[in-house]
């Protein structure tokens, strides 16, 4: 069987699968079969027993997610909704592209057979703007399931029906926050929503509502077709599946891998990205993304799981890794980060939309070599006002201030280095960047 | 580890024990926890919670820390405001974690502040600068650039510095979600948020000036206080009630130097809770208009009127009415209950006209309906509470503008059960109306044009007056109550169907109609409507709106005063020698030539008014009267709620309240039970006495008798602290000696104890720390709740629990007309209330005279986009912009009310039209803000 | 107000009038119909905002509120194409400032900032989520990847531009 499913139809080239050869290589053949002999009840039971987690992030498990829709006359009358979140703006993080360009109708599958697990009628795609070529490809992948009987109306004869419709992001990170995409989807101002109610009970237009990622939803075909048996057997560590890992910055091959879960750090780093680049030394990284905390050299043996990445203090997140090297400042790196997250900032709450400007702010003085003592200590009682979990509306602030904290936890000399010199050593012009 | 048991019970409601910084309290289970601690008295800061908006989360001021349990030393962070209290809950408000939180949110919101404090027309009321100083920020140590933005006119009413701004989302939260308005947004995003219109250009809302009250900050500030400007700790204030409507909103005038400065609301948790409409707020300035009539005056030869003082107008006064028995008299729905009883007892009852104007049987219909129905009259919180409404003939908005605010909060009741079913509580805003998305509780209107509830409305069906009638009966009738209705068209049979059945299902329903429409026909419809429904249901609730500030008072101290044509009958027969009008323009309540055939019969007419206006002008005698800012009497609103005004400014002598000018006629008339009446409590008495229906006026509010606990009297001023100057600063800098007030328990001085006073005499709300009007819930029994020392007024009217039906001569079904128009009364909240209209920012917001027409018809008179009309009455010509109303029954024309250039038109009268043009016309007519009909 | 409507083309009004079938309320094609007025137009412009405003049945303001919270909806004017240059962090690691450098020259222009002959408009954008071609940026719908061993000027040179 399969090890490496999601990425099994990839090409080289980076050209399409179409419907075509999607179907020669088995694909819809689960779907096929799901519908046939499957009730929505065992596909959320198959999902569970997978123990698949999201991989959009937060590392959720999806089956227990699922299990808070309300099934049947519980849900009510009108629609509910599945959809996939493939807004991917998180720094660094170039993971869902790979699928959303080359393999659309994987995400398809996926997204039928989930929101056929559901009982789910109307399915979208959020797709952040920007991502031009991918747009094309699923409106395309769309129109051929339409005409092939997989979209529509009584899917294969089964009765169940469902429509999909691509929605195209006008832009803002925090449009992949599942309640801020579903503000969005409505047409509005995207802020984020509290929680309780969950999307599952109270999502878009009031219904109930599945936000799950694309990665995680390909991974749906692959356990209603092959089993949570063997899905569970493809990990390598403690979590179950493979996971498309990444990396980025000054290594000879920065790239997305489809590798097992739980693989080591190290394998990752220097085998699939061949390592750091000449005249560059490692000094952290950042293992899921952006809004994820650094890790350094002494964490590399570690497996690229869930639970261990926690433990270890920071987050799996997206699995994509931002790598810093010697030859660029640590708190550069972060301001920059910082920038990004105070700009994506939706508004709404305080610590975020006042806060993390005023973050930058004082980055700004570290780079610009004005820092003081006094700064330092702001910078820290800032940032754990910031990213305390719970202290903001949304997860967007906690995510910016992983960063910043780890960095000023491991990279400390670097920042009284900034004080004590009034200059950055990493630069030769004063506050360059 | 706590042993005390602090608790606050409220009837019927589920209580929790929670624990807050070690002392055990009773809280209502389910509220948040910032409700819970706010109604406990405690202190709590936040900003983007409002008691009447619920949570969202925003500001993350209102920060806690919660305890898992006993052993948990942790804790972890909630937002009060976000957070259900339940039983056995740990809190702590006091924790070092909570307390440093609360200053990080504080210090941050204030990054981008100007500290502008000095020149900012907050100042000294300002919730910034209140949760400021509560959540200890100090020093600044954000040194940063802050960001700067572009202020917008945002017309007459309302300043705009948006460089204030902490973002707290209420403005736009306010605006839009609780009084239906679109056009103020968020704008942008991250720190760049921006809240304010798509372009420069007046608020659009008939309640964007409770914007001034609800932004914690001066972004919105009332811009007439701004260009003439006084703090709080320098105003005087005093309790007060609206005179712009029947509704009688609460409200506090604010004076200094003499001057009304501003109107803020006052809190009647029956009346009119947190919030007021524009015409109340920015209207009620109009005692400050140069219009004002300063002095008497005789009038010469020569038409010209020399100045009289007291001493002198007295004696002209009683030589003009004690020269013959032929003395008769106009009262005034807009004059105090005191003054028109003491009038109507001066010259008797048979000689006595209410001074109502074109709406007058309708308007006596409507307070019989009051008084008569058997049905209770909703209070606001009633209202509220309504799962069901229908209005027979009302433009809620423009008639009875509050009540529109209270019904935009009732169509919500649907939704808020639905969330209710889902485990959400009813102040989660943002998931309540997420759940809810566009379903309403039921609201039909029967209206004779598009009214600004279309948006919320499930349905606005329009109607000539007598076709709202014929439904009505016909409904009434399909709920088994009077007599049957031939001819009805089937889309109007289906509508009947279609409300009986959403009364079936009902079970709060309520029914509103009142004399707008001129129309007893209507008034009598909805009486039968609400006696049927009350048959079914026990817990229906009517509003009948009357249209001035005291027409119901006045229905009840005499429902068979003369009729204005009565009186004109009177005249014409020579019967009347001197006719005393009180507080009234006649030539707004008939057309000029029968106004100018009364007044042309009657040998002197004395007039009693603090304006100066067309009756005046051919009065013998004019008399200066005190206005509602500077003298005291008693309303009595739609409710049947009695309810006393004070005044913040000091009466001069030449300008006292009218019923002292009486009593002093009394006295030479030898009327000693008048003449004895020395204070206004002992005028209260003899009207108690004297109308039996008016009984429980003495309830309204304590008598001057009433001391507080320390034996002082209620404070008109704040307390003084550092920043306050002289009362008389512009004059003098030492402080003279308070004023006296012998006829009330106010005092024109600071000096009172605040705390327990009754609600009727609290003219500002002040507590240590809460120096803005935030500082309500000090003072309620619970947030939302009663205010401690009870709602000011007593209701005067109590439901029999007995319905009974109007009327029932079904009407004529309406006909159109060839060539010729059926008039029916529009009213416009601004520009339709006569005093109102001499407020500047009031009169800023009026248009000239227009004429709303249908589509059908302004086709068939071929009007151009730039046309109007003209229409001649009595040889009076007067030429309207046309206003398109796709709603219009064809053959009608809607004209406004009270409209200087639109008097002479009578409703229910056909006239014809004459295209005039090139007249500038406005195309459309706004339905609900931003959406229009189209033209 | 209806007026206004014809500001908008048939095509623009029939592909937002699709958008607004597919969903519970007119409104809520409020970013759909942003964006194709934009693809349209280029950008949208106070007239925009009114027109689709009404189409939507829903006030400017909430419109405006929308339209500028989104950072790939055009409030002003742009020039032809948009250069979204990524100033994120993997860019950043690889070298993406002195490419900005090389751009900034090359085109005569900061962010926020449009070509005199009209033909580009320079933006900053978050992680274009190609960070292992680092660094990136889109010109119009086109990604460019590697943009050190780029030369911009060809890359840009007229000609190339419009496509
Ligand atoms: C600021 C912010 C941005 C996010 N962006 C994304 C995103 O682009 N894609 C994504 O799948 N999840 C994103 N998430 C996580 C989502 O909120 C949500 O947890 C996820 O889509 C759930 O999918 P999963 O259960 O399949 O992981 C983001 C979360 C936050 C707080
Ligand atoms: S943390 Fe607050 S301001 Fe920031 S994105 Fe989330 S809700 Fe918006
Ligand atoms: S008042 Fe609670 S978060 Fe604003």
């Amino acid at each position: 069987m399969i090890d490496r499913p999601l990425t099994q139809h990839l090409r080289q080239d980076g050209s399409p699968v179409f419907m075509t050869d999607y179907r020669g290589g088995g694909g819809y053949e689960g779907l096929r079969r799901v519908l046939a002999d499957s009730s929505p009840e065992d596909c959320l039971q198959q999902v569970k027993d997978s123990r698949l987690r999201g991989r959009g992030g937060a590392g959720f498990p999806t089956g227990m997610k699922w299990s808070f829709v309300p099934m049947g006359e519980k849900a009510g009358v009108g629609p509910k909704y599945l959809i996939a979140n493939a807004d991917e703006m998180e720094p660094g993080t170039f993971k869902d592209r790979i699928i959303l360009e080359q393999d659309p109708h994987q995400l398809i599958e996926g997204m039928i057979l989930a929101s056929y697990a559901l009982q789910a009628n109307v399915a979208y795609i959020f797709l952040r703007g920007e991502y031009t070529v991918a747009a094309e490809r699923i409106e395309t992948a769309i129109k051929e399931c339409y005409s092939a009987g997989y979209l529509g109306e009584n899917i294969q004869g089964s009765g169940y029906s469902l429509e999909l419709h691509l929605h195209r992001s006008a832009g803002r990170y925090i449009c992949g926050e599942e309640t801020a995409l579903i503000s969005a989807l409505e047409g509005k101002r995207a802020n984020p929503r509290p929680k309780p109610p969950f999307p599952q009970v109270s999502g878009l237009w009031g219904r109930p509502t599945i936000v799950n990622n694309v990665e995680t939803l390909c991974n749906i075909t692959h356990i209603l077709t092959h089993g949570a048996q063997w899905y569970q057997s493809l990990g390598i560590g403690q979590d179950s599946g493979t996971k498309l890992f990444g990396a980025s910055g000054n290594v000879n091959n920065p790239g997305c891998w489809e590798l097992p879960m739980g693989t080591p750090i190290r394998e990752i780093l220097e085998q699939h990205a061949g390592g750091m680049r000449e005249g560059y030394t490692l000094r952290g990284f950042l293992p899921g993304g952006g809004s994820t905390d650094f890790l350094t050299p002494d964490h590399l043996d570690l497996a690229m799981d869930y639970d261990v990445i926690g433990k270890a203090g920071s987050r799996m997140g997206t699995g994509t890794m931002i790598i810093l090297d010697d030859r660029h400042c640590p708190i550069a790196m972060v301001r920059n980060l910082s920038h990004f997250f105070a700009q994506e900032s939706c508004g709404f709450c305080t610590p975020c939309r006042d806060g993390i400007p005023w973050i930058v702010q004082l980055l700004d003085r570290f780079e610009s070599g004005q820092a003081t003592e006094a700064d330092l200590a702001l910078l820290e009682e800032k940032a754990r006002f910031i990213g305390g979990m719970g202290n903001t509306h949304c997860a967007l602030a906690p995510g910016a201030m992983e960063p910043v904290t780890s960095a000023l936890k491991y990279f400390r000399d670097d920042f009284e280095r900034h004080i004590h010199d009034g200059r950055c050593h990493y630069h030769s012009d004063v506050g360059g960047r | 580890m706590a042993d005390v048991i602090i608790t606050l019970t409220l009837e019927g409601v589920e209580m929790a024990t929670i624990t807050i910084d070690d002392t055990l309290y009773e809280v209502a289970d389910g509220a948040n926890i910032l409700e819970a601690v706010l109604s406990l008295g405690l202190d709590l800061p936040y900003f983007c919670w409002h008691p009447a908006l619920g949570s969202v989360g925003s500001c993350r001021q209102c920060a806690v820390l919660q305890f898992q349990n006993e052993e948990d030393e942790r804790g972890r962070i909630v937002m009060g405001c976000m957070t259900a209290v339940s039983d056995g809950m740990l809190l702590s408000l006091s924790n070092d974690k909570a307390v440093d939180f609360r200053a990080d949110v504080i210090e941050s919101l204030m990054t981008n502040h100007p500290h502008d404090c000095p020149v900012c027309a907050e100042g000294g009321e300002c919730h910034l600068q209140d949760m400021t100083v509560m959540s200890g920020h100090r020093n600044r140590r954000y040194d940063g650039l802050k960001n700067t933005h572009v202020n917008q006119d945002l017309g007459p009413l309302i300043n705009h510095e948006m460089n204030r701004c902490i973002a707290c989302y209420r403005c736009t939260r306010y605006y839009r979600d609780y009084a239906g308005g679109t056009d103020l947004a968020a704008m942008g995003s991250h720190d760049h948020v921006y809240f304010g219109r798509h372009e420069d250009g007046t608020l659009e809302s008939e309640f964007a000036g409770n914007l001034v009250e609800v932004c914690p900050t001066g972004v919105f500030t009332d811009k007439a206080l701004v260009n003439d400007y006084t703090r709080k700790w320098d105003l005087q204030s005093a309790p007060s009630i609206c005179v712009g409507c029947a509704v009688g909103c609460n409200i506090a005038p604010g004076e200094r130097y003499g001057r009304l400065k501003r109107i803020h609301n006052r809190y009647n948790h029956e009346v009119n809770g947190y919030f007021l409409c524009d015409r109340g707020r920015f209207g009620g300035s109009f005692v400050n208009s140069d219009k004002r009539l300063l002095s008497a005056g005789w009038k010469l030869d020569d038409d010209v009127f020399s100045p009289l003082n007291s001493e002198q107008a007295l004696a002209q006064l009683q030589t003009l009415c004690l020269s013959g028995d032929g003395l008769y008299a106009i009262g005034s729905p807009r004059a105090s209950l005191e003054s028109n009883w003491m009038l109507r007892t001066l010259v008797g009852r048979d000689k006595f006209c209410s001074g109502f104007g074109a709406e007058d049987a309708a308007l006596r219909a409507t307070v019989s309906a009051i008084v008569e129905g058997g049905v209770h009259t909703a209070t606001l919180p009633e209202v509220e509470a309504a799962d069901l409404v229908i209005i027979l003939g009302e433009d809620v908005t423009q008639t009875a503008p509050r009540l529109a605010l209270a019904l935009r909060q009732t169509v919500r009741n649907v939704g808020l059960e639905q969330a209710a079913t889902m485990g959400v509580q009813y102040w989660q805003d943002t998931a309540v109306r997420n759940i809810a998305q566009n379903t309403r509780t039921p609201l039909i209107e029967l209206v004779t044009a598009s009214t600004r509830l279309a948006d919320i409305a499930s349905d606005t069906v329009t109607f000539a007056p007598a076709d709202i009638a014929r439904v009505g009966f016909a409904l009434a009738h399909a709920l088994g109550a009077g007599p049957e209705v031939d001819g009805l068209s089937s889309t109007d049979i289906a509508l009947v169907a279609r409300l009986q059945a959403l009364v079936d299902n009902a079970e709060r329903p309520l029914i509103i109609s009142g004399c707008s429409s001129h129309n007893v026909s209507v008034v009598a419809a909805a009486q039968s409507v609400a006696a049927a429904v009350a048959q079914k249901h026990a817990s229906t609730r009517v509003v009948y709106v009357a249209p001035e500030a005291n027409s119901v008072g006045l229905g009840l101290l005499d429902p068979n005063a003369l009729s204005l044509e009565e009186i004109g009958a009177a005249a014409r027969n020579g019967e009347i020698k001197t006719l005393v009008v009180l507080e009234n323009d006649l030539y707004r309540r008939a057309p000029k030539a029968q106004v100018d055939a009364l007044l042309g019969s009657v040998a002197n007419l004395v007039v009693l008014d603090t304006m100066e206006h067309l009756t005046a002008e051919a009065a013998q005698l004019v008399l200066p009267v005190a206005s509602y800012a500077e003298c005291e009497g008693t309303l009595v609103n739609n409710e049947g709620r009695a309810q006393r005004f004070y005044p913040p400014i000091t009466a001069s002598e030449d300008r006292p309240p009218a019923w002292h000018w009486l009593r002093s006629l009394a006295g030479a008339m030898k009327h000693s039970s008048l003449a004895e009446l020395t204070q206004i409590d002992d005028v209260i008495d003899a009207i108690a006495t004297d109308v039996p229906l008016l009984a429980g006026v003495i309830d309204a509010s304590p008598k001057a008798s009433y001391r507080d606990r320390v034996g002082l009297k209620a404070a008109r001023q704040p307390h003084r602290y550092s920043g306050r100057t002289a009362m008389y600063a512009n004059k003098t800098l030492h402080e003279p000696k308070t004023q006296a007030d012998d006829d009330s328990a106010l005092a024109y001085s600071m000096e009172g104890e605040s705390q327990s006073l009754p609600g009727a005499l609290r003219s500002f709300v002040w507590d240590p720390g809460w120096n803005s009007n935030q500082s309500l819930h000090k003072f309620q029994d619970e947030i939302g709740g009663s205010l401690k020392g009870g709602s000011s007024g007593a209701r005067l009217i109590n439901a029999t629990g007995h319905p009974v039906s109007g009327r029932s001569d079904v009407p004529d079904a309406f006909e159109r007309r060839q060539g010729s128009w059926c008039l029916t009364p529009q009213y416009r909240l601004y520009g339709s209330d006569e005093m109102s209209a001499y407020a500047t920012p009031v009169a800023e917001m009026m248009t000239g005279a227009q004429i709303t027409l249908s589509p059908a018809d302004v086709e068939s008179l071929a009007l151009g986009a730039e046309d109007g009309v003209s229409i001649v009455i009595d040889e009076l010509s007067v030429d309207c912009a046309v206003i398109i109303d796709p709603l219009l029954p064809a053959g009608t024309a809607g004209f406004v009310v009270g409209h200087p250039e639109m008097l002479n038109l009578r409703a229910g009268s056909y006239v014809a039209l004459e295209k005039k043009q090139d007249f500038m016309r406005v195309p459309e007519v706004i339905v609900t803000d931003g959406v229009r009909a189209h033209g | 107000m209806t007026d206004l409507i014809p500001a908008l083309s048939p095509e623009e009004i029939a592909e937002i009038e699709h958008e607004v079938s597919l969903i519970p309320r007119r409104d809520g094609a409020a970013i759909d119909a942003l964006m194709i007025v934009q693809r349209h137009r280029g950008w949208v412009s106070d007239a925009s905002i009114k027109a689709v405003a009404a189409l939507l049945e829903m006030s400017a303001e909430e419109l405006d509120g929308i339209a500028t919270f989104y950072n790939l909806i055009f409030r002003q004017p742009v020039g032809e194409q948009v250069i979204l240059f990524c100033d994120s962090v993997s860019c950043w690691l690889r070298d993406a400032d002195s490419v900005k450098q090389r751009l900034i020259d090359t085109l005569g222009i900061d962010y926020g900032q449009t070509t005199q002959d009209g033909r580009y408009t320079l933006l900053p954008v978050p992680c274009l989520g190609a960070c292992d071609r680092a660094p990136v940026m889109m010109v119009g719908d086109e990604l460019h990847s590697q943009l050190h061993d780029c030369d911009l000027n060809a890359l840009l040179a007229p000609g190339e531009a419009s496509d």
